[in-house]
C-alpha cells in the first residue's frame, strides 16, 4: 500500500461522513455490541477500536459506523452498555448526542434462558423483555417474567 | 374482550364484584343454572390437572353451558407440532371461552394475544395460576369476612410455590396484612418477592423455620406441598418433602379461629387426623374455587344475571 493510500485509508476510518460513533463503551463490550447491533451483517463501513485510551475511563472501546442510526440501535446500546455515548454524524460533523435511556421493551436482543418458558419450545416467538425496575435496570421476560441475568453473556 | 393471565389483571374492586357474584351463586344456584345455555368452554390442558379441570368443567356445567377439550398434550395437536397460537385460533372457532393449562410458562399469554375468545390461564408451569389465587381469596373472605387486617402464615415450599407468590401479590393490595413465612432455608422466598415486593412496599413479614413458634399468632395458615415437578434434582426433593407436617399436636398451638388452607393435592404435609378439625378448610376451599370460576366465566362472557 502506497503512503498516500495509507493516509487516505486512515482518514477514512478516522472521520465518517454520515453515521454514528458509539463512544465510551466499557472495554471488552465492543465486540458484543458489534454483533448485537447486527453490524456484522450490514455491509457498511464499520471501525472497531478496542482498548483505546480514555481520560475518563482509563480504557474504552469505540465503534464508528457509516450508516444512519436507527431507534433499534439506540435501545440496544442503552440496554447493553449504560456507560456508552452516541454521536450522530452528518457531513463529517457531530450533529447530535442523543440521551441513552433504558428502553421499556426490547425485542430479540437477548433470549430468555428459562427452560420452562414457552419461548424455549416455540422458536418463532419474539423474545421480548420488559423493563420492570428502571432504577435497578431489571428486565423480565414478557412471557414467564424471569429476570434477565445481566452477568450472563 | 378480556383474558385473565394473572390475579393482578383484576382490580380489588373487580375482585370484590367477582366474589360478590360467587357468593350470590352459592346462595341462589337456581338463578344461574341456565346463565350459560348454549355456551361452550374449551378446557385445553396440555398437562394433567384433574382438580382444576374438573372445577372449570363443573363451573360451566352448573351454569348450563357445555365443555370440550383435551386433557394432556398427547391428545392434542401439539404432538404434531402445532403451536399454541394456532391451536387457540382453531379453538376460537368452536368455543366461547377457554381455560388453558400448559407446562410452559407464558403459553396462555401467547394464546390470549391471538385469541378471538377470552382465555383463562389455568396454570402455566411454575408461573401463574390466577384462579387458584381467586379461590384462596374467596375462601378467606367468605370465612373471615374480610381480606385486610390479617396475619397470614405461609408454610412449605416458598421458593417454587407459585400459589404462594400469587397470593402474596394479591394480598398486599389490602390494608394491614402481615406475613409469616415458614420454610427450610433451601425453600425460602426468592429475593424478587422478599426484597423487591415486600420490603419495597413496606409490608410487615417474618421468616422463620419452626412452625410451632408462630402458630398462635396466625389468622390463616396456608400450607403448600413440596412439588416433585419443580425440582431438577430428585435428591433435593426427597430431602425436603417431609420438612413440615401439620398434625393434631401442632394444631393445639393454633388459635381457635385460625384457618388452614391448602391448594391441594396434599401429600403428607397435612395429617389426615386434622381433616375433621373445623379450622381445616381446604376441602371447602375446593368448593369456593368452583363458585369463583363460575363468577369468572360469567364476567368474561359479559353475562349478567338479575
Amino acid at each position: 500500500m502506497a503512503d498516500s493510500e495509507r493516509t487516505q485509508y486512515k482518514l477514512h476510518v478516522g472521520k465518517i461522513e454520515e453515521g454514528f460513533v458509539i463512544d465510551h463503551i466499557t472495554p471488552g463490550n465492543g465486540m458484543r455490541l458489534y454483533y448485537d447491533l447486527g453490524l456484522d451483517k450490514l455491509g457498511c463501513c464499520v471501525a472497531m477500536i478496542l482498548n483505546a485510551f480514555s481520560m475518563k475511563m482509563g480504557k474504552k472501546d469505540m465503534i464508528k459506523v457509516e450508516m444512519p442510526l436507527r431507534k433499534y440501535d439506540l435501545d440496544t446500546i442503552a440496554f447493553l452498555d449504560q456507560h456508552a455515548t452516541v454521536d450522530i454524524i452528518k457531513d463529517g460533523e457531530i450533529i447530535g448526542r442523543p440521551k441513552l435511556t433504558l428502553p421499556k421493551k426490547i425485542t430479540n436482543i437477548i433470549k430468555c434462558r428459562n427452560p420452562r418458558c414457552i419461548t424455549s419450545v416455540e422458536h418463532e416467538l419474539d423474545h421480548i423483555f420488559l423493563l420492570t425496575d428502571a432504577e435497578k435496570g431489571i428486565y423480565r421476560c414478557k412471557y414467564c417474567e424471569t429476570e434477565w441475568d445481566k452477568e450472563s453473556k | 374482550m378480556k383474558s385473565i393471565m394473572s390475579p393482578l389483571d383484576l382490580s380489588t374492586a373487580e375482585l370484590d364484584e367477582l366474589m360478590d357474584t360467587a357468593e350470590d351463586i352459592m346462595a341462589n344456584p337456581a338463578k344461574y343454572a341456565h346463565a350459560c345455555d348454549g355456551r361452550l368452554l374449551a378446557t385445553l390442558f396440555y398437562e394433567p390437572s384433574t382438580r382444576t379441570r374438573l372445577s372449570f368443567e363443573a363451573a360451566m356445567l352448573r351454569l348450563g353451558g357445555k365443555t370440550l377439550g383435551f386433557h394432556s398434550s398427547d391428545s392434542s395437536s401439539a404432538t404434531k407440532g402445532e403451536t399454541v397460537a394456532d391451536t387457540i385460533r382453531v379453538v376460537s372457532s368452536f368455543a366461547d371461552i377457554c381455560a388453558m393449562r400448559h407446562p410452559k410458562e407464558g403459553a396462555p399469554m401467547v394464546a390470549a394475544a391471538v385469541s378471538q375468545i377470552p382465555v383463562i390461564n389455568a396454570g402455566d408451569g411454575g408461573h401463574q395460576h390466577p384462579t387458584q389465587t381467586l379461590t384462596d381469596l374467596m375462601t378467606i373472605r367468605a370465612l373471615k369476612g374480610h381480606l385486610d387486617n390479617l396475619t397470614i402464615g405461609m408454610c412449605g415450599d416458598l421458593m417454587f410455590g407459585r400459589t404462594v407468590h400469587s397470593l402474596i401479590r394479591a394480598l398486599i393490595r389490602y390494608e394491614n396484612v402481615k406475613f409469616v413465612f415458614i420454610s427450610p432455608k433451601e425453600l425460602m422466598l426468592p429475593s424478587y418477592i422478599r426484597d423487591d415486593l415486600l420490603t419495597q412496599n413496606n409490608i410487615a413479614f417474618r421468616e422463620v423455620s419452626r412452625l410451632e413458634d408462630v402458630l398462635p399468632s396466625l389468622d390463616i395458615l396456608y400450607m403448600t406441598r413440596v412439588q416433585r415437578e419443580r425440582f431438577f434434582n430428585e435428591e433435593d426433593y426427597v430431602r425436603l418433602k417431609d420438612f413440615y407436617i401439620l398434625d393434631k399436636k401442632k394444631m393445639q398451638l393454633a388459635s381457635p379461629d385460625m384457618l388452614v388452607l391448602h391448594p391441594l393435592p396434599r401429600v403428607n404435609e397435612i395429617s389426615t387426623e386434622i381433616d375433621d378439625d373445623p379450622r381445616s378448610v381446604y376441602f371447602k376451599q375446593v368448593r369456593y374455587g368452583m363458585f369463583i370460576r363460575m363468577a369468572l366465566i360469567l364476567k368474561l362472557l359479559e353475562i349478567k344475571v338479575d
